[in-house]
């Protein structure tokens, strides 16, 4: 539930814990607060009500797209 | 390298959907009987009908939609206390957006900012606490609603309030839980759920793993899914294919964001600062034990339900008789077996729980419903 | 603070009806406006009209004043010429009436009437009557602007009551602009981006529909309520069933990036520059070349996105259909209450 979306962290702001994030243009600054682990420029994170929730695994993210263009062309040949 | 727009696009493409659509219904076809799919998340409910994904599934999959909605869950009686604060004089009343339109027993707090209180529909809580030192001479109440997704949220600016001193915040808690929820909806002996798809945001911050008790309690399949259309197509396959095997287990689709433990740190703040409150009543399934969030003991000083105690109205609120909110999140009927569904009962004026936002299961039926009939 | 480097202010004086006002009137609003009729100075604006007239009028309120890509003023001209343009009716005079707020900065008024004048000469619109309030610190945000405006009807038959089954729907530009960077631009979201209003004058592009004799079924400026509230309006207004193509939708990035951020629709968002066109399928390649290929140095509006997106038929009377690109289908209904941040 709640609306959370994948943004790139562009500038970091580590004095006042926030970092800033773009979502296909539009920037802003989110808090980090809820972050332990270390956050890097390019790394996406999931923003929830100006929050930083977390950061997506990547090589995860990659993995299942990949896996799905496999798919497509497994089921190609049937249709 | 992964480019952000993939995050989006690859998670919308048309092709893909067209393949997992196809995939689900030969799975679908190898299970007797109907899969009755309860998407606990207004969001996933958002997806679904937005999305129209229950178009692309065969027969023997329905969906349905869960009390997952944070505003939509909220009884009257909250809303009134959020109301009768705001109406104290020199009180300011900080919420998230959503909430201002959601009608208590006696009009929303958009009519009671109309009438000249202040009422501030915020969309970061942190900001609270610049409008808490903007008005030293004001009781700043921050209306805390949501599921585990925006509970860290809060509890980061309880902590600020703290550090900083800021004594003139208070914070009304209606912070709610996921697998109380679950508990109350397969409670019933009636009940038709046989599978979830679980609220994934609410697992990237308590992990995958807060829904292990209900697949093992109810032997039911949870896939914990993102939010994307083929995040949750793909979620339906797993789930699917779980029946197809005739097997009950815990998975999670959304493995590049939801981790078995979840986030730690929020774990740990919110731990900190709030814990569980004994009952709370939920608007369409009654009173759930152990289902919603308070402030602990030694931040009482910050309690608004404390502060305000004298002014808060103390009845309880039932939705009309004829609302059939209750049945409806558990699956019994459809919104368009109930009789006030689009006669007495419309998002302009709704008069349960599933009509109140766009994340209700009847105000979705109403705004996107009937296009096949 | 010393009385010179004390910022000018408008005063309630300036609205009293002595030397003051005379001395704003004069100095700045006939020196923006110049044209005979307004400085004829009588107690109503003598005009010669001929043939059917179109006759608007809106109030524009904003907040902020000024945005990325204009400010309240070209907005109160655009707004009132765009709707006459919108009945294929060449904007002639306009009124423009301000309601300006007790301590309202000088200099801010200047740029805004400043911009009023510039965004005329896309039209060749006049004003030729006006009045100035002032009213007290509280009772007005900032300043208040009321255009109304008349203009020769040149092609006649455009309603929404006049779109047919089998009509084509063409969307002039990318959606939602306007209300994506007001958004952007409202204190509590503290969000940067490049993104700029679509607010531009739409009569010289509606001039040159005409004059390609493109027999236009309806038009509307999609304001308030996006393009979801136009469509809406069609369907009903001519009983008719319209179906969008969303994969069609020109939306730019950031619009897009801000819906995601919090969970709107870019067609629910307000435009300022933004046309919808219901026309028959015949003529829609043809209109949709003329909008791309016009000329927008002169009047600012930018038509290269603009696209077929949709179709009108009989069958659901009075509704809008979407057909989203995973072969599914749903309602587009009007959007509903304030727009406010969603969370879930």
């Amino acid at each position: 539930m709640c609306l959370s979306i994948p943004s790139k962290i562009v500038e970091l702001h580590p004095e006042e814990t926030s970092i800033t994030v773009d979502t296909m243009g539009v920037k802003r600054k989110v808090s980090c607060h809820l972050i332990d682990e270390p956050l890097a420029l390019d790394d996406y994170v999931l923003i929830h009500i100006g929050f930083a929730m977390n950061k997506i695994d990547k090589a995860d993210a990659l993995e299942t797209l990949e896996l799905y263009k496999e798919i497509a062309q497994k089921m190609e040949p049937e249709s | 390298m992964l480019e952000l727009k993939q995050l989006y696009q690859g998670f919308r493409d048309p092709t893909t959907i067209a393949n997992l659509s196809k995939q689900i219904a030969q799975q679908a076809a190898k299970v007797d009987g109907d899969i009755r799919i309860m998407e606990v998340c207004g969001g996933h409910t958002h997806t679904i009908m937005k999305y129209g994904l229950n178009q692309l599934l065969p027969d023997n999959i329905d969906f349905i939609h869960g009390p997952g909605c944070p505003v939509c869950i909220m009884p009257k009686e909250r809303i009134d206390h959020a109301i009768a604060m705001a109406s104290q004089d020199n009180v300011i009343l900080v919420t998230l957006g959503d909430m201002i339109r959601v009608p208590g027993s006696k009009g929303t707090l958009a009519q009671c900012r109309a009438d000249g209180r202040d009422i501030r529909p915020i969309y970061d809580p942190l900001d609270t606490i610049k409008i808490a030192q903007d008005n030293p001479d004001k009781t700043v109440v921050f209306f805390a609603i949501g599921f585990e997704t925006s509970t860290p949220m809060t509890a980061v600016l309880i902590e600020q309030a703290e550090k900083l001193a800021i004594n003139n915040l208070y914070f009304h808690i209606n912070h709610v839980l996921v697998p109380p929820a679950i508990d109350a909806v397969m409670a019933d002996p009636k009940v038709k759920v046989n599978a979830f798809i679980g609220p994934s945001h609410v697992s990237v911050i308590q992990g995958s793993e807060i829904y292990r008790p209900a697949v093992d309690k109810y032997g039911t399949p949870v896939v914990v899914s993102g939010f994307e259309p083929v995040d949750v197509m793909e979620s339906i396959l797993r789930i699917t294919t779980q029946k197809a095997a005739n097997v009950a287990e815990l998975d999670n689709q959304y493995s590049r964001a939801v981790t078995p433990e979840g986030n730690l740190a929020a774990k740990a703040i919110i731990d900190k600062y709030l814990c569980i409150r004994p009952e709370f009543r939920w608007r369409g399934l009654g009173p759930i034990p152990n289902s919603a969030l308070m402030l602990r003991e030694a931040f009482s000083h910050r309690d608004a339900e404390l502060h305000f105690a004298s002014i808060l109205p103390t009845e309880e609120i039932e939705d009309h008789k004829a609302c059939q909110c209750g049945d409806i999140l558990r699956g019994l009927c459809k919104p368009k077996d109930c009789k006030v569904f689009g006669r007495g009962c419309s998002p302009e004026s709704p008069m349960g729980s599933c009509m109140v936002s766009s994340e209700g299961a009847c105000n979705a039926y109403y705004r996107y419903g009937g296009i096949n009939d | 603070m010393t009385e010179s480097k004390r910022k000018k202010q408008i005063q309630l004086s300036h609205g009293g009806g002595g030397k003051e006002m005379n001395k704003l009137i004069k100095e700045l609003f006939f020196k923006a406006f110049d044209n005979p009729i307004l400085k004829s100075e009588e107690d109503a604006a003598r005009l010669e009209l001929k043939g059917p007239t179109a006759f608007t009028t809106d109030s524009f309120t904003v907040a902020p004043l000024f945005f990325a890509g204009g400010d309240i003023g070209k907005l109160a001209i655009a707004g009132t010429v765009n709707d006459l343009a919108m009945m294929a009716a060449r904007p002639e005079y306009l009124s423009c009436s301000f309601i300006i707020e007790e301590g309202f900065e000088l200099d801010k008024l200047k740029t805004i009437v400043h911009s009023m004048a510039s965004e005329m000469e896309k039209s060749g619109a006049k004003i030729v009557c006006g009045d100035t309030k002032v009213v007290p610190k509280g009772c007005a945000d900032g300043i208040f602007i009321n255009t109304s405006g008349v203009g020769e009807i040149l092609q006649d038959g455009i309603s929404i009551k006049n779109i047919q089954a089998g009509d084509a729907i063409i969307v002039s530009r990318d959606i939602g602009r306007h209300g994506a960077a007001i958004l952007m631009a409202r204190e509590g979201l503290t969000l940067e981006s490049d993104l700029t209003s679509d607010c531009a004058t739409l009569w010289p592009i509606v001039d040159e529909l005409i004059n390609a004799q493109i027999p236009l079924h309806a038009m509307r400026d999609a304001t308030r309520g996006g393009i979801s509230a136009v469509l809406n309006e069609w369907a009903v207004g001519s009983d008719v069933e319209i179906t969008v193509d969303e994969a069609k939708l020109p939306v730019a990035d950031e619009v897009k990036g801000l819906c995601e951020l919090y969970g709107f629709e870019p067609l629910d968002l307000a435009n300022e520059g933004t046309f919808v066109i219901a026309l028959p399928q015949e003529y829609a390649n043809k209109a949709v070349e003329l909008i791309k290929l016009h000329q927008t140095a002169h009047s600012g509006f930018i038509g290269e996105q603009a696209a077929i997106i949709g179709t009108v038929a009989t069958e659901r009377a009075g509704k809008v259909i979407l057909k989203t690109p995973w072969g599914s289908s749903r309602y587009l209904d009007l959007p509903q209450g304030e727009l406010l941040p969603r969370i879930c």
